[in-house]
């Protein structure tokens, strides 16, 4: 496929704006020796460009998307209409609360709705995505003991199963990490928290069902050991899928916590974003809150900022249009629809292991939530065929492979979020086509290694990439190519 | 009703059946009951799609929808062209993940390469991610890139729009870092106190291209000094700008950032906006989420691959140097869609015609009985002081459908005109402004 | 795989030799092929101080990053900055591919010589 810049010819492009109606000025002085080397290129073929680089792409909407972790659902296109309307995507961030009425209250009750599902007493909408709102929630824990005056708690606990992101996260809130291994069963280890924790202890990050898809049964207890210390609980909401109307994290113990909108809530993933990571946290802690409070006096909403408050973790109020698809998708689903979400979810991914287990290992093997780990340890050291092979494989049958090679705590893993979403239909064959990758494995285990084949690309030499980068298109090249 | 579960209630049954369950009570069994949700949630019953609709519609008519606006300071109304908007609502581009999968992602992976690319070439920079969330999540990621064991302090010009000081502030509070405003004088950094503050502790200076009152700094000067101690330059750009601004390279900036948001997105009540981030080659592995590189399939044809990915926290975990995970990839394609619409003619057109507009407003404003604040070159904002209170003259303009600049105090306005912005509606804005202070 | 007899090696893998005052660490063969390529190396800076038992550098493969660890406290008087261009020396060469020289040794971790390391290395494979 060519690059855009490999299309440009000199002399081409669009016609977009209008003459200068004014005097012309040239900032003198402050002007560019020579002009960034843009495209260009007529309308027709930047739009046929751009179709064969859609083409090139695969998204919910070409294809099953179980990938582990990041609940990739079907986004309704009601979302996209309604994100689309030029009543929100006309409004100025700066125009005065009364002039927009309408956004600040999209964004209360988006707050108000996900307090219930959550069992959170406050929330904010600002952080753009999980990671940030991580982020934000460690800040309000930080917060929360410097205004105690208690500024020996500088460790947060981090399950050896979580992602990566939390780890991350804490040290970025200039917390330092202390790893706990996790339980055989898969589940936090609950000598090892007592063990690790203490007056250092600034607080624990957990996700429920955790990472490998089960309910961590001790989850009380858990909470409970962090508070008895004087630590906080945070929850990642990055499962929150599963549990909907079923268990909310603040009857669980947590303090505070994190949605992903692009995830449990039907909001696109863009390619990587634009996400939306609400924060959302107990009573005691939404002093410290980023942001404006959006709040609903007599007679309008406003915008209260709280002098306690961490401050902003973005510009303005977050990534708005995201909150509007979420919006929209709750308004379709009502209070009955958010349970049978989360129902089907767990229905769909118990169905799939079920269809499963005879031929795979599962990592453990109990009734999971929305998502089941395999553990392919055994079919590599029996056929020679890894995680990754078998993951390859499976583009070739146009679905894409689950999350590899993810928790850590598992080797050799595949992680399968089927989502609510998907028909019987869709998961029967996705379990045909596992079984025959498991087959293949046996028969001819070299033909698996030189997957896939049928996609516009072969496995690429990620080695090569890394040790010599090339990120950007160059011209020079080109230039001393053609002399 | 069907709410996007694909099974009818009868295959739900069957599929419980199946896997060995009379119902979905069974499969959540295993959760203990007192953690079990027993209240009701504060939701209404579910619509259909055609009341969401209504629902939706009628909550976005409660918002005022200004036919003419000359406010920026931060979000800009921007001419968005039609392409810009199709191309980007490609199903494929909106609904993909994070293109970890490379032999079915080519399309988005190339997308984010030439996104790269072209803002190296604004910015004239060797290196660029895939974006941050926003221009000022990207200023205070800039910022964590130059933290060194030996120098932490972070200094930030006072010149800078207070929401992206905010942000800094709010990160390095996180991480235990020293942020320190240098005062501004006439509207510009003051030089000499930025001297002053500089030590040898000083990770890196901020300072914005244009600033928040829409001047033109010296540049020059001020990344002189910061190199003289050691410290680390970054600029915060306006992209449209850069189609005819001096480049942070010519600068000698060691980063560059900025809001992004210009470049075909909607004002949209703040978000969803685009950080996007650039440095110079040796800075390259200090750069934050996700980048794309250009390598070679088994059977050697050219091929895009996330790389570098052991910077990041899925691999480095809490040595990362950001937890970045989620970016903003779809705008990082709105700006790369509209970047390749205008071209660089069309994008120094469009530099050009804010600009140019700015000053006429600027001139007109000037006859009315507004006087400029600072004597200082500008780009497309400006500060004035009004003979009438702020407050007065918006809600003249409030009433033609017009959202006049941001006021910064009683009797002081920030300007913002872009390409949008036509002689007759700047006069007829003008009008009304001259009659407000004169009457 | 090969593991130099005049070499001394510790537990977490890293390889020593010593000339007069001067301690050269880098990573063994048995290392080097269970990170498998290695694409870039995070290095000290001369001058630096390293500590018996602590990181002093990491090497990040595609998917992984890991620690390298001092089998000595010391200063660092020099960094083999080829590394920096060509990661893939510790992968070719990994008895060649020296990480840093140490001066000033005030403390040394247990050795193994490369018949005991040798026999250490057959161990971990197997676990």
């Amino acid at each position: 496929m060519k690059l855009i810049f490999e299309r440009s010819v000199p002399g081409h492009g669009c016609s977009v704006l209008p003459e200068c109606d004014v005097p012309t000025v040239i900032p003198e002085g402050f002007c560019r020796q020579s002009r960034p080397r843009l495209p260009q290129i007529s309308e027709n073929d930047l739009s046929r460009h751009y179709t064969e680089l859609a083409k090139q792409t695969h998204g919910v909407n070409d294809g099953f998307y179980p990938l582990g972790s990041c609940t990739m659902k079907y986004n309704p296109k009601i979302n996209e209409r309604a994100a689309a309307l030029p009543g929100f995507t006309g409004v100025h961030p700066l125009q005065p609360e009364e002039d927009a009425q309408g956004c600040l209250e999209v964004m209360h009750r988006m707050e108000t709705m996900l307090c219930g599902i959550t069992g959170m007493d406050a929330m904010s909408l600002q952080p753009a995505a999980g990671a940030h709102g991580e982020f934000t929630g460690l800040l309000l824990i930080k917060a929360y003991h410097k205004s105690r005056g208690d500024e020996r708690r500088t460790k947060i606990i981090v399950p050896d199963s979580a992602h990566g992101t939390n780890p991350a996260s804490a040290a970025m809130a200039g917390f330092s990490i202390v790893n706990v291994p996790s339980a055989a069963d898969g589940c936090v280890d609950l000598n090892a928290l007592q063990t690790a924790v203490g007056e250092d202890t600034a607080g624990l990050m957990l996700t429920n069902p955790n990472t490998v898809g089960l309910f961590d049964k001790n989850i009380l207890q858990i909470t409970d050991i962090v508070h008895k210390a004087g630590g906080l609980c945070y929850y990642d909401g990055a499962n929150l899928n599963a549990v909907m109307d079923i268990a909310r994290p603040g009857d669980m113990g947590f303090d505070c916590m994190h949605l992903n909108l692009h995830k449990t809530f039907s909001t696109p993933h863009g390619g990587g974003g634009p996400g939306s990571g609400p924060c959302g946290c107990k009573d005691f802690l939404a002093p410290f809150l980023p942001g404006p409070r959006i709040v609903r006096n007599e007679t309008a909403y406003c915008m209260e900022y709280q002098n306690t408050s961490v401050g902003s973790v973005k510009a303005f109020y977050g990534n708005f249009l995201v909150v509007v698809k979420a919006l929209s998708y709750l308004c379709m689903l009502g209070r009955e629809g958010v349970r049978e979400a989360s129902c089907n979810a767990v229905l769909n991914a118990n169905y799939m292991m079920h269809g499963l287990s005879d031929l795979y290992d599962m990592a453990f093997d109990e009734t999971c939530m929305h998502e089941f780990v395999m553990s392919l340890e055994k079919l590599k050291h029996d056929t020679g065929v890894s995680a990754l092979d078998a993951a390859k494989a499976m583009l070739d049958y146009g679905i894409h492979p689950p999350t590899m090679y993810f928790p850590l705590i598992v080797h050799e893993a595949l992680m399968v979020e089927p989502t609510e979403t998907e028909s019987r239909e869709t998961l029967d064959e996705a379990i045909a086509i596992y079984r025959e990758i498991f087959q293949k494995a046996h028969e001819n285990p070299d033909a698996l290694h030189h997957t896939p084949a049928h996609t516009p690309i072969g496995r690429p030499d990620e080695v090569a990439a890394a040790r010599k980068p090339v990120i950007r298109y160059d011209y020079e090249a080109v230039l001393s190519e053609n002399d | 009703m069907g709410r996007f579960v694909a099974s009818t209630p009868a295959e739900q049954q069957e599929m419980l059946k199946h896997i060995g369950f009379d119902s979905f009570d069974g499969l959540f069994a295993h959760i203990p009951k007192e953690v079990r949700f027993k209240g009701e949630l504060p939701l209404d019953r579910g619509l259909s799609e055609m009341e969401t609709d209504r629902a939706l519609s009628e909550l976005s008519e409660k918002n005022k929808i200004y036919r003419h606006i000359f406010r920026g300071a931060g979000a800009y109304d921007h001419y968005i062209p039609a392409a810009v908007t199709a191309i980007t609502s490609k199903e494929e581009f909106v609904t993909a993940y994070t293109p970890y999968q490379a032999e079915i992602s080519q399309g988005i992976l190339q997308s984010i390469f030439e996104f790269q690319t072209m803002m190296c070439e604004l910015t004239g920079l060797d290196a660029s991610n895939a974006s941050v969330y926003d221009g000022a999540t990207a200023a205070a990621e800039a910022a964590a890139m130059c933290r060194e064991r030996r120098r932490r302090t972070v200094l930030v010009s006072e010149t800078t729009n207070p929401q992206v000081l905010q942000v800094i502030k709010t990160y390095c509070f996180g991480s235990g870092t020293p942020v320190k405003v240098i005062p501004a004088e006439n509207g510009v950094t003051d030089l000499s106190a930025l001297k002053e503050a500089l030590t040898e502790e000083t990770a890196c200076f901020y300072v914005q291209q244009p600033n928040f009152y829409g001047i033109l700094e010296d540049y020059e000067s001020l990344g002189n000094a910061v190199h003289e101690k050691g410290a680390k330059f970054i600029m915060g750009c306006n992209p449209i700008a850069l189609g005819i601004l001096k480049t942070p390279a010519e600068y000698h900036a060691d980063i560059a950032v900025g809001e992004g948001q210009p470049l075909g997105m909607p004002l949209a009540f703040g978000g969803p906006y685009l950080g996007f981030m650039t440095a110079t080659a040796s800075l390259m592995r200090r750069l934050p989420g996700r980048i794309v590189g250009e390598t070679q399939d088994a059977g050697g044809r050219r091929t895009f691959v996330l790389t570098l990915q052991a910077r990041e926290q899925h691999i480095r975990r809490e040595k990362a140097g950001s937890n970045v995970c989620s970016n903003q990839a779809l705008c990082a394609l709105t700006a790369g869609v509209y970047l390749s619409t205008l071209g660089s003619d069309g994008l120094a057109q469009a530099a050009t015609l804010c600009t140019s507009k700015a000053h006429y407003l600027l001139s007109e404003l000037e006859k009315a009985g507004c006087t400029r604040k600072y004597d200082q070159p500008f780009f497309h904002e400006f500060v004035t002081r009004t003979p009438a209170p702020a407050s007065v003259i918006l809600s003249a303009l409030r009433e033609h459908q017009i959202l006049g600049g941001l006021p910064l105090g009683e009797n002081e306005i920030l300007w913002c005109t872009t390409e949008k912005n036509t002689k007759s509606e700047i006069d007829a804005m003008v009008a009304i402004v001259k009659e407000v202070c004169t009457r | 795989m090969n593991f130099p007899k005049e070499l001394h090696y510790v537990k977490s893998h890293e390889w020593v030799k010593k000339e007069g005052g001067t301690v050269t660490i880098g990573i063994s063969d048995y290392a080097q092929d269970a990170l498998g390529d290695l694409v870039f190396v995070n290095l000290p800076e001369p001058g630096d101080e390293v500590t018996a038992g602590e990181p002093f550098a990491d090497v990040e493969s595609v998917k992984a990053v890991s620690d390298i660890f001092s089998p000595v406290t010391g200063v660092i008087c020099e960094v083999n900055e080829e590394l920096l261009d060509h990661p893939e020396l510790i992968n070719h060469s990994p008895y060649d591919a020296w990480f840093i020289k140490v001066e000033q040794v005030t403390e040394e971790e247990e050795y193994l010589d490369a018949e005991a390391y040798e026999a250490f290395t057959a161990e971990e494979a197997e676990e």
